[in-house]
């Protein structure tokens, strides 16, 4: 059995769902790792480690009253990977601009060219439905200079959007 | 001379407020030599203060002079140290000796005018900006109690994002 599950859920967003959703794998005997849970367009979505000491199809039976009556989709797969595993980013990219088709992959296929590796992405869109604008924010890890990666992703901004890369120092103290 | 133990969150020492030196004397000086070997054994930490090692006095000591390109002191004993003036703000990310395996991003002020006494008791006053400001910001945290966690803000608060919809 694996150490862990990736439990991901998403349903319409309303209050109460995580704490029923939480306090169903406690009563079930379930620890949790790390989460990712946030409201994107209306839905509530999560990206939950549960601790694999319990059947899958055992978690699954405790979920499902809930899930019938929240009207939540849930997956639940066991996954390899652990606690205490972060990798500290070092670099990141913020991208702004009026909202196109193909932005993410533009500035993504770049990253992945410079070794790039994401840790956390995060996007929206601001503005309103006339003049929709795309923002993008990036933290992960590469060898390169932040020179050389506003260099290669310097070509982008003929096409109308903002691209910016900065270090991120870590303080410790 | 020691390498003196870290305290670690969820310990409760680190929660209270650190009491004012008012002597300058050889304990004094010895506190000090130990803060700065216990920094120096850990994970390259940029600050580190009394409060950290269950020492509940206001002395900390902060050296970013090891980082290219960092406008800085050097390193700096500060005893008492009081912040008298604050300017700007920015997101940066920040761990802790005391707070093993996190980071997390903290708004913190880009410009600092700090008031501080040396070892021998004589008051100084610095005038910070950009990294070493914020180490100074998040050592005198501790003296009063906070640590980067009860200052982190959500990983999608971006200031960026406010100053696109201002232009």
């Amino acid at each position: 059995m694996a150490d862990w599950n990736m439990l991901t859920l998403v349903g319409a967003d309303r209050p109460g769902i995580v704490a029923r959703v939480t306090r169903t794998l406690y009563a079930c005997g379930c620890q949790l790792g790390e989460a990712s849970m946030i409201r994107l367009g209306g839905n509530f979505t999560i990206m939950l480690m549960v601790s694999g000491e319990r059947p899958c199809a055992e978690i699954l039976d405790a979920l499902r009253p809930v899930s019938e009556e929240l009207a939540l989709r849930i997956h639940l797969d066991p996954v390899p990977g652990g606690l205490h595993r972060h990798l500290v980013p070092n670099l990141q990219v913020r991208v702004a601009g009026a909202d196109r088709a193909g932005i993410v992959a533009d500035v993504t296929e770049i990253l992945a060219e410079q070794g790039f590796n994401i840790l956390e992405l995060e996007s929206d869109v601001a503005g309103d439905e006339d003049h929709p604008v795309y923002i993008m924010n990036i933290q992960g890890y590469c060898e390169r200079t932040v020179e050389a990666v506003q260099k290669a992703l310097s070509a982008l901004g003929s096409s109308g959007v903002s691209v910016e890369v900065a270090p991120i120092d870590v303080l410790i103290g | 001379m020691a390498v003196l133990d870290i305290l670690k969150l969820p310990d409760p020492r680190l929660k209270r407020l650190a009491a004012p030196v008012g002597r300058f004397d050889r304990g004094l000086r010895e506190l000090a030599a130990d803060l700065e070997e216990t920094r120096l054994a850990g994970p390259s930490a940029v600050g580190i203060a009394a409060p950290q090692v269950g020492r509940l006095e206001r002395i900390v000591i902060v050296d970013v002079s090891g980082r290219p390109k960092t406008p800085n002191h050097g390193y700096l004993v500060l005893v008492n140290p009081e912040i008298v003036h604050w300017e700007g703000f920015a997101i940066g990310r920040e761990g802790c000796l005391s707070v093993p395996d996190y980071t997390g991003n903290v708004i913190r002020a880009t410009g600092i005018r700090l008031k501080a006494q040396d070892l021998e008791g004589r008051v100084h006053e610095y005038v910070m900006e950009g990294f070493e400001a914020r180490a100074v910001q998040h050592e005198l945290d501790h003296l009063d109690g906070l640590l980067f966690v009860d200052r982190v803000v959500s990983r999608r608060t971006d200031l960026h994002r406010r100053k696109v919809h201002q232009t």
